[in-house]
C-alpha cells in the first residue's frame, strides 16, 4: 500500500464512503437518524469500535488461521461493542435509550467486518487505525447529514433547537421517511460524483457502487463474476 | 402470556412491527438479494429457519447459562458467538441430511450470520422479557415478516428493472429505497388494528 496517511482517511470520508458509496451498514443508518444527535451518538460508536477492532485485528492478522479468521473477528468486534455499552450507560444513559437496539447490533455491523476482512486483515496497525478513523468519519458524516435532513424537514428542529417556521412533515421521522430520504441522498450523491468526474453518471458507474463490489459479496453469494464486472467498472 | 396475546403477538410482529419496514433489522439482504423473487424466497426461508432456531438458542444460553451465572452484560458476545456456531451446524447437517434443501438454501447461510434481524429478534426476546412460547412466536412472526416483505420487494423490482423512466443515478438501490419507503408507508396502514 503505498497511499499516504492522509488518503487514507479522507478515502472514507469521500470516495469509499461506507453509506452512500459502498452502500453497507443500512439498518443503523435507517433507523437512528431520526434526529442529528442519535446520528452523531451512533457515529461516535461506530466509529470507537471500527477503530479499535480494526487495530486489534490487524495485531492479530499474522497468527489468525485464514479458516477461523470471520469468528475471531466477530468476537474481537463483540468485546469492544460490550465495552462501548458500558462507557454509553455510565455517560449517557439518555442516548442509549434511543439507540437501544442498534447498540449491541454494531456487532453485525457489516461496516465494521467488511473493514477488518478488506483492510485491517492485509495491513499494519496504524494504517488500519487510520481507515477507521476515515470511515469512521464517513458513517458518522452521513448519519449526520441524514439525522440534519429528517430532523429539519420532519421535526423542524437540529440538535434540538426550533429552526424552520413551516409546518413540518412528522413522515420523514417515520420510518418511511428513513427509506425514502436515504434513496434520494444517495442518487444525489452519485449525480454529484458523476458530475465531478466530467461525464454523466453510466450504467457502469451505478455498477461500482452495487453489491459486488461490497468487501462482504463473498458473504452474500455473490459470485466471483460480479466481482470481476465490478472491478472492471471501477478501472 | 394466554393465548390470545400470543396470536396478537403474532400479527403484530408480521404486519404492524414488520421487522423489515418498521423496525430496520436486516436491510442488508433486504437491498442486495431482492432483484430476483426466487432468490429472495430462497434468503426468506432460510431467515426464518434460522430466526426461529436461533431465538430458541439464544432464549435458552441466556436464561440458562448467563442469568444463573450474573454474566446477563456478556449477551452481545454469548448471542453472536451462539449464532454463528448454530449456522455452521445447520450448513453441515443440510449438506448431509437434506442435499437439495442445502442447494438451494445453502448459499445464504454464511451471510446470515451477519444479518442483524437474526441478532436482533434475539435482542427484543431478551428486551421485552419474553418467555419461552411468546419469544418463539415472535421469532416466528418477524420472520415471516421478512419472508412477505422481501417477496414483494423482489416482485416490484423485477417490475421496475427494466424501466428506462428512472433517472440513471437513481437506478438501482435509491430506487429500490424509494421503492421500500413507499411499502412501508403501505404497511403504516396495519397499525390500527392491533391495540
Amino acid at each position: 500500500m503505498s497511499r499516504s496517511k492522509f488518503g487514507i482517511i479522507t478515502n472514507g470520508i469521500l470516495a469509499e464512503n461506507p453509506t452512500f458509496v459502498q452502500c453497507i451498514g443500512l439498518c443503523p443508518t435507517l433507523a437512528v437518524t431520526t434526529s442529528v444527535a442519535n446520528g452523531l451518538g451512533m457515529g461516535i460508536a461506530a466509529t470507537f469500535v471500527l477503530i479499535a477492532s480494526n487495530a486489534v485485528i490487524s495485531l492479530l492478522r499474522k497468527m489468525v488461521p485464514d479458516e477461523v479468521r470471520i469468528p475471531i473477528f466477530i468476537v474481537v468486534i463483540a468485546g469492544f461493542v460490550t465495552v462501548i455499552e458500558f462507557l454509553m450507560k455510565g455517560f449517557a444513559p439518555e442516548l442509549n435509550k434511543s439507540l437501544g437496539i442498534f447498540i449491541p447490533l454494531i456487532v453485525v455491523n457489516c461496516i465494521i467486518l467488511a473493514r477488518a476482512e478488506a483492510f485491517a486483515s492485509k495491513n499494519g496497525v496504524l494504517e488500519s487505525a487510520l481507515d477507521g478513523v476515515g470511515m469512521g468519519l464517513g458513517f458518522t458524516l452521513a448519519l449526520m447529514f441524514l439525522g440534519s435532513v429528517r430532523e429539519i424537514f420532519g421535526g423542524g428542529t437540529w440538535f434540538g433547537m426550533p429552526v424552520v417556521s413551516f409546518e413540518p412533515a412528522m413522515l420523514i421521522v417515520l420510518a418511511p421517511g428513513g427509506f425514502i430520504i436515504l434513496g434520494c441522498c444517495m442518487g444525489a450523491f452519485r449525480a454529484i460524483q458523476a458530475r465531478a468526474k466530467g461525464l454523466g453518471a453510466t450504467p457502469a458507474e451505478a455498477k461500482t457502487s452495487g453489491c459486488g463490489c461490497c468487501a462482504m459479496a463473498k458473504f452474500c453469494g455473490k459470485n466471483e463474476t460480479e466481482k470481476a464486472e465490478c472491478e472492471e467498472a471501477k478501472a | 402470556m394466554t393465548f390470545t396475546e400470543l396470536v396478537l403477538l403474532f400479527i403484530s410482529s408480521i404486519f404492524v412491527h414488520n421487522i423489515l419496514l418498521s423496525r430496520f433489522l436486516g436491510c442488508c439482504p433486504f437491498m442486495g438479494v431482492s432483484s430476483k423473487l426466487k432468490t429472495a424466497q430462497g434468503m426468506g426461508a432460510a431467515v426464518v429457519f434460522v430466526i426461529v432456531l436461533a431465538s430458541l438458542m439464544t432464549w435458552l444460553t441466556y436464561n440458562y447459562l448467563l442469568v444463573p451465572l450474573h454474566l446477563e452484560y456478556l449477551y452481545t458476545l454469548s448471542f453472536i458467538l451462539v449464532i454463528a456456531a448454530l449456522v455452521q451446524f445447520v450448513e453441515l447437517a443440510l449438506k448431509k441430511l437434506n442435499p437439495v434443501l442445502y442447494k438451494s438454501l445453502g448459499i445464504f447461510l454464511p451471510l446470515i450470520t451477519t444479518n442483524c434481524a437474526v441478532l436482533g429478534v434475539a435482542v427484543l426476546n431478551m428486551n421485552e422479557g419474553y418467555g419461552l412460547a411468546a419469544a418463539l412466536v415472535n421469532a416466528l412472526g418477524s420472520s415471516l415478516g421478512f419472508l412477505l416483505a422481501i417477496s414483494l420487494m423482489a416482485g416490484i423490482r423485477e417490475r421496475i428493472e427494466d424501466n428506462e423512466g428512472i433517472p440513471v443515478s437513481l437506478q438501482g438501490l435509491p430506487m429500490a429505497l424509494i421503492t421500500a419507503g413507499l411499502m412501508s408507508i403501505a404497511f403504516m396502514g396495519f397499525t390500527g388494528i392491533i391495540k
